[in-house]
């Protein structure tokens, strides 16, 4: 990492972000202006960089909805665990979800007794494993939003292609201007910006967050996941505010484009239909979420294993709905730091490295 | 979860390519991008190219911060 990593170290450069600090205070009002991170990959950065402490008393950074594994719902880890239970089964699993709470379990607890889960790195992975263990029933859990899909939807092209039968995807892909649209309507989140995910804006195009913009007036900026990518995002929104206007703008030029990546967007439309789905902590979000299309329903876990996700609401003592919606501060949740901490979480907002309450708790609160 | 990494292409093959991530060498695919060439740059994620990287886009930006840079004052804190 250290010998100067072309397109990364350059976007790190401290004398510049000195300079776009400056130029966010000097555009800032009296009052913090309230902005909303939407992506868990931005949190993570934003935590790691001490943005916010730079930042304090100019702009209030909202965590938003933007981690996967936080918003995954408790009935989906039930459902996987049914599913790792069944005989043959042999579970395939980015790291991540391991460690999140279900109704009364979790992958990694009952990987103690004798539940098999191996972590891939790619969904292709997954589809090696079961060309390479015809007698087991490889289930991948295809957790992700719009980034991911298509690399999930790829894998299940790619087993359909080879004819790899013992393959199949638990789905739980869910996707982002639906839920920023719920919560720009929310009147207590109080969004005054958006800076929109990096890498969900390459594949989708930035295009589409226009009706958010537009419908809501709140200014978005598509901004890259190194520091200087966040500051300059930041800035680019405060300078839409003192003009007085919203609109959908690319920090992120080097990679994402208005229209996205048309390849990807056409795999996801093969491999997956729009669905109504629940968010952890949110609730249920009309055509929020991508279920697997018929053509591929012997890929598709939940009807080849008759193994349905139940989507039900969440135990009363975590907030991490609120964290999510941006209403609380993770420190404002009264299990922080105490029933819920990193090595126990209690919430899913603890447990993903990208969750805003690790973040908080890893790097400090600023 | 939606990471991505800059990575340069060393070769092609059908469907897949290699770059080197993090010093190591690793196979991609690169289904999703069309006609990569060696020496171009992709942002990987979960194992594919899910987009190529604009030198010139990110040149232009990287002259933006210069120039932002060089416009603050010195030596302010």
């Amino acid at each position: 990492m250290k010998h100067g990593m072309k397109y990364i170290d350059d976007f790190r450069d401290p004398a510049t972000a000195k300079a776009l600090v400056a130029r966010i205070r000097s555009d800032a009002g009296d009052a913090p202006v309230r902005l909303m991170e939407v992506c868990g990959t931005h949190t993570v950065a934003i935590a790691r960089g001490g943005i916010r402490s730079l930042l304090s008393g100019a702009v209030t950074m909202l965590s938003g909805p933007g981690c996967p594994v936080c918003v995954t719902p408790d009935g989906y880890i039930d459902a996987a665990i049914a599913l790792g239970r069944k005989p043959g089964a042999l579970l395939a699993s980015f790291g991540d979800m391991l460690r999140v709470p279900g109704k009364s379990s979790s992958l990694e607890r009952e990987k103690g007794s004798g539940l098999e889960v191996r972590v891939v790195y790619s969904p292709l992975d997954a589809v090696t494993l079961a060309a390479a263990t015809p007698d087991r029933e490889v289930v991948f859990l295809g957790v992700g939003f719009e980034t991911t899909a298509p690399a999930i939807g790829g894998a299940i092209k790619t087993a359909s292609v080879r004819g790899v039968r013992n393959f199949s995807v638990l789905s739980s892909v869910r996707t982002i201007p639906e839920a920023m649209g719920v919560l720009a309507a929310d009147p207590e989140v109080r969004i005054e910006g958006f800076l929109c995910p990096a890498h969900v804006s390459v594949v989708i195009g930035t295009d589409a967050y226009r009706p958010v913009a537009q419908r809501y007036g709140i200014p978005c900026v598509v901004a890259g996941f190194e520091p200087l990518d966040i500051l300059m995002g930041i800035s680019m929104l405060l300078r839409q505010k003192k003009e007085g206007v919203a609109r959908v703008e690319n920090e992120y030029s080097r990679v994402a484009t208005s229209i996205g990546n048309r390849k990807a967007q056409d795999l996801v439309r093969d491999v997956f239909v729009s669905c109504d789905t629940g968010w952890r902590g949110i609730g249920v979000i009309p055509g929020s979420g991508l279920r697997i299309a018929d053509r591929y329903a012997s890929f598709d876990a939940e009807k080849k294993f008759g193994a349905p996700v139940v989507f039900a609401p969440d135990r009363s003592a975590c907030r991490c709905g609120d964290v999510l919606k941006g209403k609380i501060l993770p420190v404002d949740c009264p299990l922080f730091g105490k029933a819920c901490v990193p090595e126990e979480p209690y919430g899913p907002c603890m447990v993903s490295s990208e969750g805003s309450c690790a973040a908080y708790y890893k790097y400090g609160g600023a | 979860m939606c990471l991505g990494v800059p990575a340069k292409i060393l070769e092609t093959g059908e469907g897949a390519a290699v770059v080197e991530l993090g010093g190591v060498r690793r196979e991609i695919s690169v289904m999703l991008v069309d006609d990569v060439a060696v020496g171009e740059w992709v942002i990987v994620h979960a194992g594919f190219a899910i987009e190529k990287l604009s030198e010139e886009a990110a040149e232009q930006t990287l002259a933006l911060f210069r120039e932002i840079a060089e416009a603050a004052p010195s030596g302010d804190s």
